[in-house]
């Protein structure tokens, strides 16, 4: 098999905005500042006279985004994870949550794969801070062809979304001709008996690695690509688990509040089982190359392969 | 201003303060301090500037409002069911349960309300977007917004501030409602904003100065002036009283956020009534 396709998910985006407004003249978008790095750039140079950039003023630009939408003007928002859910969360709650407001938040730079940057630009928080406000779509796409289609499903869609992009180049995995985004609904990537792996954003595609791993040992596991975390897929995570009885969660995000979360609020109440998560264990992060930190802090195919087969073990 | 238009005017606004204290008072919470220092802006604004049909709250044409400073939504609430958006019973149920009228702003349930707002800072920004919008669209509406003279210590107002003049966003007209108060006391004692026309200006606004915002004639001026600015944001300043026509409560911090009771509400009721009276004569 020939070596993957890798592309970070803020290109996919880049790229579907500018597909988007090829057809579509009825939204503008505003970036603060980042613009060369959330690669809205691409949307930029295309159509100049629909991109407004905010200047260092992610608050301002979140309500900039509200306001917009309140007088019809569909919008695209963007900065980083860090500044777009954590700076501006109070705006995002007051100004787009409770009005309900037609803004598609597109937040890249997510999570420790930031890289050299360090702690203060790795945000491991914002999936927990967007899945609290009531009405929020929260989407994390897994590689390219998933978060193209995602933009284009946010920008369909009546109502506030929250996208999480990456600055990584990640394997593509998904077949554009033959994939089919739906907003709210799991994708089974892999059917499987002993255990269930539920993944989302770059640690789908790790989940995938993780299963080959432990196939070999004869371990058969079910990969669950959850690209939207709110609202939850509860019926396919439930059936999932009642299949294997143990269920693995991977992100690139903390333990708190986030996929592993938002799964044991759900399997908590509707079917206890055993339940693992992994991610980002309520620490910072540092610098350093981005696969070397994704290494550290343990979201690689082996080392989920090798939590899962413990799991499987007992 | 012809007189009769005065006088129409000033009736209104004393309406809406006797609004504002009945809300207030069936809700024993809100804050009737600073809805009283803007009747005579949502008078004007309401029933005599701006383009806006209350049988038809979300035409897409028409002139925007964003009350930055939420918390006078007794006041715009007043002004709204005196218009004709919804019937003035509603403002006996203020911030009931159940309710229509929300403790502060909010735009999906009560028709009118064109943005929900309430945390200090945020509307403003909102009223770009709006204004911006209107720009991008070619529409030819307005858009209005009352801050609160201690609201403008948020450091939201300012990125707002930079981005509508950056933008020449020459549809939006803010008003600053300098009343001089904020919860913990003076202005200047708790954390001043002032100069605040000299820090409008730095930030490319067209900066207009009102003295008494209690003077129908003054605002008209100032409204009037603010729609030949072309090419930058205009502010207006004013000089308001907080709890302005209800004698006790005139300049006083502690009714910020107090309602009266039913003594107190008797009497703001026979004061402004007493005005109402002495303007039909």
């Amino acid at each position: 098999m020939a070596e993957q396709k890798k592309i970070a998910t803020r290109e996919s985006y880049g790229t579907a905005l500018k597909e988007l407004a090829a057809v579509h003249d009825d939204f503008v978008v505003l970036d603060a500042d980042l613009a060369e790095a959330t690669k809205t750039v691409m949307f930029k140079k295309a159509y100049p006279d629909r991109f407004f950039d905010c200047g260092i003023a992610e608050g301002n630009m979140i309500g900039v985004a509200a306001g917009l939408a309140a007088a019809g003007t569909k919008v695209f928002a963007s900065s980083f994870a860090m500044f777009a859910a954590g700076r501006a969360y109070e705006i995002i709650r007051n100004s787009i949550g409770y009005p309900h407001l037609n803004v598609k938040i597109c937040a890249t730079h997510a999570g420790i794969s930031v890289g050299e940057d360090g702690a203060t630009h790795q945000c491991n928080e914002d999936i927990a801070l967007m899945r609290t406000i009531p009405g929020m779509v929260v989407i994390n796409p897994a590689d390219d062809v998933e978060a193209k289609a995602a933009v284009k499903a946010a920008y369909e869609y009546e109502g506030p979304v929250y996208i999480r992009l990456g600055r990584l180049a990640v394997p593509v995995f998904n077949d554009e001709q033959s994939y089919r985004f739906e907003m709210g609904k799991a994708v089974i990537l892999r059917e499987g008996t002993d255990i269930t792996l539920i993944a989302t954003g770059l640690m789908v595609n790790e989940a995938l690695n993780a299963a080959k791993l432990l196939e070999e040992k004869g371990i058969s596991a079910e990969v669950i690509n959850v690209h939207t975390i709110k609202p939850l897929d509860e019926e396919t995570v439930i059936a999932s688990a009642k299949k294997t009885g143990k269920v693995l969660t991977v992100e690139e995000h903390s333990v708190i509040g986030g996929l592993g979360s938002a799964v044991c609020d759900c399997l908590s109440e509707k079917y206890p089982c055993k339940v693992k998560k992994l991610g980002i264990n309520d620490c910072f992060g540092h610098s350093g190359p981005a696969v070397e930190l994704l290494k550290e802090f343990g979201l690689t195919g082996e080392n989920i392969a090798r939590i899962a087969g413990e799991m499987a073990a007992k | 201003m012809d007189a009769a238009t005065k006088q129409r005017l000033q009736q209104i606004a004393c309406e809406i303060r006797l609004g504002a204290i009945e809300g207030t008072f069936h809700a024993k919470s809100g804050h009737p301090g600073g809805s009283l220092s803007i009747a005579e802006d949502l008078a004007y604004l309401y029933f005599q500037e701006m383009k806006v049909d209350p049988s038809n709250p979300k035409w897409e044409d028409r002139d925007r409002f964003v009350l930055s400073k939420g918390h006078t939504a007794p006041a715009l609430y007043a002004a709204l069911a005196l218009k004709g958006y919804f019937p003035k019973e509603e403002l006996q149920k203020l911030r009931h349960i159940g309710a229509m009228l929300q403790g502060h702003p909010d735009m999906k349930h009560t028709p009118g309300i064109d943005m929900s707002t309430g945390s200090l800072g945020q509307g403003i920004s909102a009223a770009c977007g709006m204004a911006l919008s209107g720009k991008y669209r070619n529409k030819d509406y307005r858009v209005y917004t009352i801050l609160g003279d201690g609201e403008i210590e948020e450091g939201q107002v300012w990125e707002a501030a930079m981005f509508a003049a950056h933008y020449h966003l020459d549809n939006l007209c803010a008003v600053v409602d300098n009343n001089g108060l904020q919860i913990d006391g003076k202005i200047d004692e708790v954390m001043s904003s002032y100069p605040i026309g000299d820090k409008f200006a730095a930030f490319n606004w067209h900066v207009i100065c009102v003295d008494d915002a209690h003077d129908l004639e003054a605002l008209e001026k100032a409204f009037n002036e603010a729609k030949t600015v072309k090419g930058k944001p205009t502010v207006i300043i004013q000089k308001s009283v907080k709890g302005k026509g209800v004698s006790f409560m005139e300049n006083q911090v502690s009714w910020h956020g107090t309602a009266p009771n039913a003594e107190q509400y008797e009497q703001a009721k026979a004061e402004l009534t007493a005005q109402l009276d002495a303007l039909s004569k």
